[in-house]
């Protein structure tokens, strides 16, 4: 799934390239459209000292380039990854780049909301892929036309001119002038209707070079600004007291406590959606405004609540496994069913079943979710941590019916996403609180404990598996049956048929590699609200299926490595219909493995306890494999020796920060595989702060995590997300090779102690 | 009234004492650089220096600070133009990934390598006890060890 796309009901980028070059100014009248070459300069910048060329470039007099930055930075690397792509086509020095956020930018236009500087939003690793094209197209126009100015200044033809970084060369007249002495002119002139020639990928100076996070000194010496470092003059504090109840609401309130704690400005109730409505904010509470953030939090505790127990009341985590083995009982929705799977089944010399379990876990970001909001009459300002800043413009526009026109979003660097803040019911509360404060700018403040107890979890699901093997030990039936919670419950326009879409890509291997294959889905039902977590159903299936993969392997007497190499098979394009196709080639992950097992010495007869696991998946476009070295002691110890990962997210843009997300994946798929869950008793989340959803910290990571990167092909895929499935099946697999206990529920937490005690 | 010092400028709190001194140095010194992230001393975002040692200023609260010298991230580096051999590590490096985390992280290798110029990996680990919710311990360990390099007298 494109979360972008479908997330943002705005137009798509993908406009004819005419239609933004001709049609600058729409049919309405007067907007321009996100065409990086109209000549705008700012109404603060100083003309003759600074000059934009478009939205995204600025060249000042003494060469520095400063690049704007559409997407939102939450640690993935785009504010440093999509300069380069505008950089390498303009041909100019990286050390004189500067980066700059931009604001949401969409425009009206007769035929709806269009984007001002290209679609905005980081969700499904799509950000590197929608701007390759784009941005180098950006970047290679802009420079056309700084060659142009040069050309027309010395009446020759563009063609006798080339650039190095920062400058218009023309060997012929032996002449040279530097970009920001041209970019006036460059500007003003006018953009050709064909696209500019790009450079050959053997011309690249930036693209592929390991370049650092661009703002690291900021961030090291405490100046970056997060979305709780806004500090607008006049802002006041906000908190809110949540219903602890799933769907539970205020039955009496008593707020003469709170409105005595110094600071207090005032109380009021925030209404949440009604049971089973679309959530525009996650519960009913009590919101606090203060002079401080201390007295809001203050206000908070002197509150008296009386909450309602909500529908949920009886849900808890037992119950909810017991719903899902009472529906594996019966048949789920077949989803996809390729030849016989029953005729199969009987016809095997040997069949294979187990059962797998996942739990709800928490995104948890480390910026507790959080929201400027100034809501006047007619118009509103947002300063925002979000994935999803146009998701934001219209939570303000459903909350408060100000014109979307009239709002606007500022981003600021983002304190870790994960997918949470692709919903932005934060800030719609924040809207709520300043509007209902009668129009305070106000800052909305979420305690750790908030963020814990009030998410969009990754759903929860229990996972049948059976595997029919035939007489030379090769697999001819594979049937996966997953009872689960849709992260689509409550989504707005979803019927109930397509639920299972966001927790099964029926396309994801085996299928297309078992000729008889079956996929059912079974909807359990919970209170408990859920979205989008980093990879989303890829964390779990990829678990499921590669650690079902090796116990096959075991039945059927094969090695893991060698039966997977087998499947895979050979370098070709399977059809895939979800994100991240529209075709998956398994040979890339055969690429994978045997590089991560020849560096991990896979074939290497260990001690008694110790081993390694492997395990491999494609996730939106992008390929990964990891192998683990594990030590299990007789009374169940574990000790993670070393890990291996590699990935392949095609060309390679910037080294660094590919490294950076696969060990960042890798080290969130071990904390939330060994620890990692949300449970859930008397339709109460149990959780609430690091304490008892205990993330991984520095001495749980092994000292020998290493991250190998295969480039492949001519264009760049996301890196976001497919550092983190592979990691969880490579372990449990690793610690199956090294102790015989295999691990079918995460997260791992006592299993393996208890298994051996 | 409490009066105390941060980053070598005198102060003055006159509100509830009881405030974390982490509130005190975000909502009224507009000291953002110190985090937010669990306000129970768990995660280490907030992580400050008082008297020269680390300490979780989401837990401590602004009375216990009377005449007291409390040094931020922001005060950290020796000069504008000279960082301090953790930030400069850091920066070599290329830690951060979201850097919510990092300002807390470079205060508590700040104080480890103050107090043990050699530290092991079991030092490190039993010190650096702070959160990376993006998992960038990897480097982070690098990055220690790095700047114990830089203090040393700069080898490569």
């Amino acid at each position: 799934m494109n979360m972008r796309a479908r997330d943002t009901q705005d137009q798509p980028l993908s406009q004819s390239r005419r239609r933004l070059l001709v049609g600058g100014l729409t049919a309405t009248g007067g907007f321009m459209l996100g065409w990086p070459l109209i000549n705008m300069q700012t109404a603060n910048a100083q003309a003759s000292s600074t000059q934009k060329i478009g939205y995204f470039v600025e060249i000042r007099p003494n060469g520095d380039v400063i690049i704007g930055v559409a997407q939102p930075e939450m640690g993935q690397g785009v504010r440093t990854a999509l300069p380069m792509l505008i950089a390498e086509e303009l041909d100019v020095d990286w050390s004189r780049v500067q980066v700059e956020q931009m604001p949401l930018g969409i425009v009206k236009t007769a035929d709806g909301f269009t984007w001002k500087y290209g679609g905005q939003g980081a969700g499904g690793s799509t950000s590197i892929i929608e701007a390759w094209p784009f941005l180098r197209e950006v970047g290679a126009s802009a420079r056309r036309q700084l060659v142009q100015a040069a050309a027309n200044r010395w009446q020759t033809g563009l063609g006798q001119c080339r650039t190095e970084p920062g400058y218009v060369i023309c060997d012929a007249l032996d002449k040279r002038l530097a970009y920001s002495e041209l970019v006036a002119d460059a500007a003003a002139l006018p953009v050709p209707e064909d696209p500019p020639a790009m450079k050959a990928a053997s011309d690249y100076r930036i693209v592929g070079q390991p370049k650092p996070v661009i703002d690291a000194r900021d961030i090291v010496t405490g100046k970056a600004r997060y979305g709780l470092d806004t500090d607008v003059p006049g802002m006041k504090y906000a908190s809110i007291e949540r219903c602890p109840y799933l769907d539970g609401a205020v039955a009496k309130l008593d707020d003469t406590a709170a409105r005595a704690v110094p600071g207090v400005l005032d109380v009021f109730q925030i209404e949440g959606p009604k049971e089973g409505e679309p959530y525009f904010i996650l519960a009913n509470g009590v919101a606090v405004v203060a002079e401080s953030t201390w007295a809001a939090f203050q206000g908070r505790k002197a509150l008296q609540v009386e909450w309602t127990r909500g529908p949920h009341s009886k849900e808890s985590t037992e119950s909810f496994w017991q719903q899902c083995n009472e529906l594996l009982a019966s048949p789920g929705q077949v989803v996809r069913n390729d030849g016989e799977l029953d005729a199969a089944l009987s016809a095997s010399a040997k069949q294979v079943e187990a059962r797998y379990q996942q739990p709800y876990v928490n995104h948890a970001p480390l910026e507790p979710q959080n929201c400027f909001a100034h809501v006047q009459e007619n118009q509103a300002r947002i300063i925002a941590p979000t994935q999803m800043p146009s998701g934001a413009s219209r939570a303000v526009n459903e909350v408060t019916g100000i014109d979307r026109e009239n709002i606007s979003v500022e981003m600021t660097r983002v304190g870790g996403g994960f997918g949470r803040r692709l919903t932005n019911d934060y800030v719609a509360e924040a809207a709520l609180v300043s509007k209902q404060a009668g129009g305070l700018p106000i800052q909305l403040v979420w305690t750790r404990e908030d963020d814990v107890q009030n998410d969009f979890y990754r759903p929860s699901g229990m996972h049948e598996l059976k595997a029919a093997i035939d007489e030379q030990g090769k697999i001819t039936g594979w049937t996966h049956r997953l009872a689960s919670t849709s992260k689509y419950y409550r989504r707005p326009g979803v019927e109930a048929d397509k639920m299972f879409e966001a927790e099964m890509y029926v396309d994801d291997f085996p299928a297309g590699l078992v000729d008889n294959l079956r996929i059912e889905w079974l909807a359990v039902q919970s209170g408990v609200p859920r979205g989008s977590w980093r990879a989303p159903a890829h964390t779990a299936n990829a678990f499921v299926v590669q650690s079902f993969l090796d116990e096959v392997a075991h039945a059927a007497g094969q090695d893991p490595l060698a039966l997977r190499l087998a499947l895979y098979g050979e370098n070709r394009e399977l059809p895939y219909g979800q994100h991240g196709g529209p075709t998956i080639n398994p040979w890339r992950l055969s690429r994978l493995l045997q590089h991560v097992a020849k560096e991990i010495d896979y074939s290497r007869k260990r001690p008694d306890g110790r081993a390694v696991g492997i395990a491999s998946h494609f996730t939106f476009g992008g390929y990964a494999a990891h192998a683990v070295e594990v030590s299990v002691s007789k009374q169940g110890e574990l000790a993670i020796e070393r890990i291996v990962a590699a990935v392949d997210c095609g060309l390679v843009v910037n080294p660094r920060g590919v490294e950076a997300q696969l060990q960042g994946g890798t080290v969130d798929g071990l904390s939330t595989a060994l620890n990692l869950q949300i449970t859930v008793k008397d339709g109460q989340i149990q959780q609430s702060n690091f304490h008892d959803y205990p993330l991984l910290r520095l001495a749980g990571v092994p000292k020998q995590v290493e991250c190998h990167i295969l480039p492949y092909g001519d264009a760049p895929t996301g890196m976001g997300e497919m550092g983190i499935p592979t990691l969880a099946p490579a372990l449990t697999n690793a610690i199956f090779n090294a102790s015989g206990v295999r691990i079918r529920n995460l997260p791992i937490l006592d299993q393996l102690r208890q298994a051996m005690a | 009234m409490v009066a105390f010092q941060v980053n070598g400028s005198a102060v003055e709190f006159a509100g509830d004492e009881q405030t974390p001194l982490l509130w005190v140095l975000r909502d009224h010194l507009r000291l953002k650089g110190s985090k937010f992230g669990c306000g129970i001393g768990q995660c280490g975002a907030c992580s400050v220096h008082i008297e020269g040692k680390v300490q979780r200023s989401c837990t401590t609260p602004v009375a216990s600070l009377a005449g007291k010298s409390v040094t931020t991230i922001e005060g950290l580096a020796p000069s504008e133009r000279q960082l301090h051999v953790v930030q400069q590590a850091w920066l070599e490096e290329d830690v951060p990934q979201c850097g919510y985390c990092q300002a807390g992280q470079i205060m508590a290798a700040a104080d480890l390598l103050g107090r043990i110029a050699q530290p092991t990996d079991a030092d490190i680990d039993s010190s650096m006890s702070n959160i990376c919710r993006c998992g960038t311990y990897v480097r982070i360990r690098k990055a220690v060890h790095r700047a114990v390099e830089l203090q040393a007298g700069g080898a490569s």
